[in-house]
């Protein structure tokens, strides 16, 4: 499967003509090419149509999501509003939650990573292609169950963290929190995979040269992102799981009534509950990073603190999840510690934030749409930042806590801090995706819509929440005097929507006939920019190499690429995880049916699992027997070993002098 | 629908507006403290408001100014990237990031400190002897109230309505019976969860009297909306004399029509679920009516209890709270008035 390049890589001169070039685009076009028509959407495992799938899919559950949002705006425009009943409305939330949470926000911005990192690395394809694959299905089966349900009116009610014992069998009876349950669950899986491919893509397929110090820092934000998904998914798959087997076998683990414990739950669920904000905020600061590069034309302003900082956030991340349960029965002292590790999160993001302005200050501005959103994230996001320390506090906690400041709280930091970076990173890199230019004019009105309509909508939700509105109410009484502000939030929501509609409707007139963008129409510096627009289906023809941190920005005409790899094949190049030194040639496991088939016996078990436990053995073997498929039936990699050791390779070419440590 | 219901409640707007003279800025509001613990907290807010308020504007400065000082690009050749920048405006940037992230840890220390202090001073144990001790027992969705007394024959049940002494503190037992539910009267103190199979204690005081409602803060059910309940301070005479009357069981009725609604209520599905004490019905499953008529609102301070609110509540609670568990009563409208009037009779 892989074999080793003979060492010591040296710089070899080698000409190539206009002749070896067509040959060789040739070759890698029929090598790499993808397969059509529906079975070809089941075996595909290219990662930029792994990539795009989540992102679109991700992205049609954000509008079901925006649709939940404006349903409940409606209901609270007025006290004792009729719109929804009750039992519906306590389901749109949950749903909401679950969807923005789970199907949303996680997913789109790791798939930018699944969709970028082997660009921006100058890899051919993710790691574990068919991995990939597998947790795409696993996601898109988990969000048409949540959907299927909620359509049918048996939508989860229990809220996005489903506390017991209000979520256990004796308060919701019938099979609603099951399906969250096994939701929950299938999205985990899909994050994981996910999160397996973005690390071992990152650490051991970057291009020559690239040392840990010259990764673009989206990628860094990709990885830290990829090591807390690692930490934080198993930790609700497994309060997923007992609550599943709690409704399911009468295990009675969060059953207080039995000797259980309702707080294990609470202390599970928040174990990922908190790092999951920060696993959708992380890889916003990765699109950030890019875009301000880009639009201010310089370097980034302290490079090695930035990384610093991401990680710092990661490790903090994990020592705050009791801040969401500060009103339980709580040891003072243990609440403290909770207090100053909250508040010390914000120094690692602080760090970050002044490293921008730097950058920014005296810079040559481009004032375009990407640039925009990165500015509307500073001004959201510190406030969100800022809230976040209030709710730090004990004292002040225990009168916001559950209140709409939360929910205020709560959206500046994951709109404000990740879906303005989204919509940025959607104008910075639609052109790379489509190969045509988002319009600057619409991209306007989209960015002031969505700012002004946010903030309408969720600025009020403080005040709100100090006037003592709790989260999660169906309505309110007239004389709570919460009227008003209700109706300025639904009538901000109204503006936010327009402003998504701009962003859906510039983005079909774009693909239709926006101006085409060529391979790098920012004059940006990182590696994706270096291949057209879209990218072949084998990224790059020659594998770049990289002579700086600003991999475009350091190229001149003497800078080496790799070349030697199989034409034939599919065939990549393994470096070393730090000084990303050429290590190995690889072969790239190619389409397969397989990870599908893995999916369906993964889907069979936990949706039949709703209603017998029989389903999880039946569910084992056929995911044995798929499994067996996935490694074993693979014609296609052992016909392609013949041919290389047939043809021989040249070996793979790296300058020695790019080893050296510092740009 | 919604413009009946409206109607239905406007009473209740002014009858509570008048009960809270003293509440300008709401009946139920962390803004508007009117106990030594709210007051704290709000000192917090406030000063942690003004702090934040003047670190955002700052950061909209520098932005502002970054974005207004910004090169203009006049050709082609101004998009030549910056790869490097002078030593002395890199070292410049660097002393002003490590003096802002420096402010940062300051900052952040004195909130640490801050709501340390203001921590321990509310969660300060008080004894079970000092002040009034109240067991508050969260329902889907109402609260139970027992005001406990070493003397047996003192204890008395009530629901959705604590009366407390202004000046004195009161000690909070709190429990669940069934899911979590928190207890919050933001202008007294901040909640506190209610988790089954846990026993939560917390104190606060009224320094002032008025109404302040509270509202249930734990997601509970189909109900959690409306799963209110009123706090009323009141003079220490007043409050004795609501304990007294509290502690006595129910007056018997006197007139025929009252007669007969407590046989329908006794005879009927309503002491199924409802207490009355010195009658047979002793059931808890719903709140203990014993002095129904004296309480303010009804349906966990949903509706006041004027006018006809009780009647229709009685006749049909799911229009006005729908899943609540009281099922629809189909009463005669004779025998409706009958019970409305012993009810009425249980001050």
């Amino acid at each position: 499967m892989a074999q080793a390049i003979p060492k010591p890589v040296q710089l070899v001169d080698i000409e190539l003509t206009e002749a070896d070039i067509a040959r060789d685009k040739r070759e890698m076009e029929r090598t790499w090419r993808r397969p059509k028509g529906l079975w070809g959407f089941l075996v595909e495992t290219d990662h930029k149509v792994i990539g795009l799938r989540y992102i679109i899919t991700a992205f049609i559950f954000f509008l079901f999501g925006g649709i939940e949002a404006a349903l409940m705006r409606i209901q609270l425009a007025f006290p004792e509003n009729h719109f929804l009943n009750p039992d519906r409305y306590n389901q749109v939330f949950t749903v909401h939650g679950t969807t923005m949470m789970f199907l949303f926000a996680v997913p789109i911005v790791t798939a930018m990573g699944i969709y970028f990192v082997p660009l921006m690395i100058g890899a051919r394809d993710v790691a574990f292609p068919r991995l990939n694959a597998y947790g795409y299905f696993v996601y898109l089966i988990g969000g048409i169950l949540l959907y299927t349900s909620f359509l049918l009116n048996t939508g989860p009610d229990a809220g996005w963290f489903s506390y017991v014992p209000l979520a256990g069998p004796s308060y919701s009876p019938g099979k609603r929190v099951d399906i969250w349950a096994q939701m929950i669950t299938f999205t985990e899986i899909s994050g994981l995979a996910g999160a397996i491919v973005v690390i071992g893509t990152a650490f051991k397929m970057r291009a020559p040269g690239m040392s840990l110090n010259r990764i673009p820092l989206f990628v860094w934000a990709q990885v830290v992102t990829a090591f807390m998904i690692l930490f934080a998914m198993p930790s609700v798959m497994l309060a997923s799981g007992l609550l599943a087997s709690d409704r399911l076998v009468d295990t009675h683990i969060f059953n207080p009534a039995e000797g259980g414990d309702a707080i294990l739950y609470q202390h599970m669920f928040w174990f990922f509950g908190h790092p999951e904000v920060y696993i959708i905020f992380i890889p916003a600061l990765g699109f950030i990073s890019p875009i301000i590069i880009a639009f201010a034309r310089r370097k980034i302003f302290g490079y090695t603190a930035m990384v610093l900082s991401l990680v710092a956030t990661a490790f903090i991340g994990f020592g705050l999840w009791v801040h969401h349960m500060f009103a339980t029965p709580l040891p003072q002292l243990g609440e403290s510690f909770f207090t100053a590790a909250s508040m010390m999160i914000a120094i690692p993001t602080g760090v970050q934030i002044f490293c921008w302005l730097a950058t920014l200050w005296g810079s040559k501005l481009q004032m375009r749409t990407p640039l925009l959103f990165v500015l509307g994230f500073f001004t959201i996001f510190v406030i969100g930042g800022l809230t976040g320390l209030m709710l730090a506090s004990v004292p002040l906690d225990l009168q916001i806590h559950d209140t709409f400041f939360v929910v205020a709280h709560l959206h500046y930091v994951l709109i404000g801090g990740s879906v303005f970076p989204l919509f940025g990173a959607f104008y910075y890199w639609f052109p790379k995706w489509s190969g045509r230019m988002l319009g600057e004019r619409l991209g306007k009105w989209n960015f002031w819509l969505m700012f002004i309509g946010f903030n309408l909508v969720f600025f009020p939700m403080h005040q709100l929440g100090l006037k003592g509105m709790p989260r999660r109410v169906y309505t309110y009484l007239p004389e709570t005097g919460w009227g008003n502000l209700n109706l300025l939030a639904s009538i901000g929501a109204f503006i936010l929507a327009i402003g998504v509609l701009v962003f859906i409707v510039n983005a079909i007139s774009a693909l239709r006939a926006g101006e085409v963008a060529g391979d790098n129409p920012w004059a940006a510096d990182s590696l994706e920019w270096a291949t057209s627009s879209p990218p072949p289906d084998y990224n790059f023809l020659y594998l770049p190499t990289v002579s700086g941190r600003y991999a475009l920005w350091s190229q001149t005409d003497k800078t080496p690429i790799v070349y030697g790899l199989s034409t034939q094949k599919r065939e990549t190049l393994v470096t070393s995880v730090i000084a990303a030194n050429p290590e190995l040639r690889f072969d790239v496991p190619g389409t397969s049916i397989w990870p599908f088939m893995v999916a369906l016996a993964t889907a069979e078990a936990f949706i039949v699992g709703i209603f017998t436990p029989w389903a999880f053995p039946i569910g084992a073997v056929l995911a044995f027997a798929a499994l067996a498929g996935w490694f074993f039936a693979d014609p296609d990699h052992s016909n392609k070993k013949v041919i290389e050791q047939t043809e021989g390779h040249r070996p793979a070419t790296q300058p020695k002098e790019l080893r050296a440590e510092e740009a | 629908m919604r413009s009946k219901y409206s109607q239905l409640l406007s009473p209740g707007i002014a009858a509570l507006a008048a009960l809270t003279s003293t509440a300008c800025s709401g009946v139920q509001s962390a803004l508007d403290p009117a106990g030594p613990q709210a007051h704290n907290i709000s000192r917090l807010w406030w000063l942690m408001f003004y702090v934040c308020t003047a670190v955002f504007i700052a950061v909209t400065i520098v932005l502002g100014l970054a974005i207004n000082r910004s090169r203009k690009i006049s050709g082609a050749e101004d998009l030549a990237p910056e790869l490097e920048m002078p030593p002395e405006a890199e070292t410049r940037r660097r002393n002003i990031v490590a003096a802002a992230t420096a402010f940062t840890v300051v900052t952040l220390f004195v909130f640490l400190v801050a709501s340390f202090f203001v921590g321990r001073g509310m969660s300060a144990e008080l004894s079970a002897k000092q002040g009034v001790v109240v067991e508050v027992t969260g329902h889907q969705w109402w609260w139970e109230v027992r005001y406990l007394n070493d003397d047996a024959s003192s204890i008395f049940t009530t629901a959705n309505e604590i009366h407390i002494p202004v000046g004195t503190p009161v000690t909070l037992t709190l429990k669940a019976s069934d899911v979590i539910h928190s207890f919050w009267v933001p202008n007294l103190h901040g909640k506190t969860d209610a988790i089954p199979g846990k026993v939560a204690t917390m104190w606060f005081q009224a320094d002032r009297p008025g109404t302040y409602r509270g509202q249930c803060a734990e997601y509970c059910g189909l109900q959690h909306a409306h799963m209110g309940l009123i706090v009323i301070a009141e003079s220490r005479e007043q409050f004795n004399s609501w304990i007294t009357s509290q502690t006595q069981p129910a007056i018997q009725p006197s007139s025929a029509t009252a007669a007969r609604g407590q046989q329908i209520f006794m005879s009927g599905t309503c002491n199924m679920c409802h207490a009355i004490s010195g009658t047979e019905a002793g059931s808890n499953i719903g709140p203990n009516l014993t002095h129904i008529a004296s309480r303010q609102t009804i349906g966990a301070a949903t509706m006041t209890n004027l006018g006809d609110h009780l009647s229709q509540w009685i006749a049909d609670s799911q229009k006005i709270k729908p899943g609540n568990r009281m099922p629809p009563h189909n009463l005669s409208p004779e025998d409706l008035q009958a019970v409305i009037d012993y009810m009425q009779t249980l001050k």
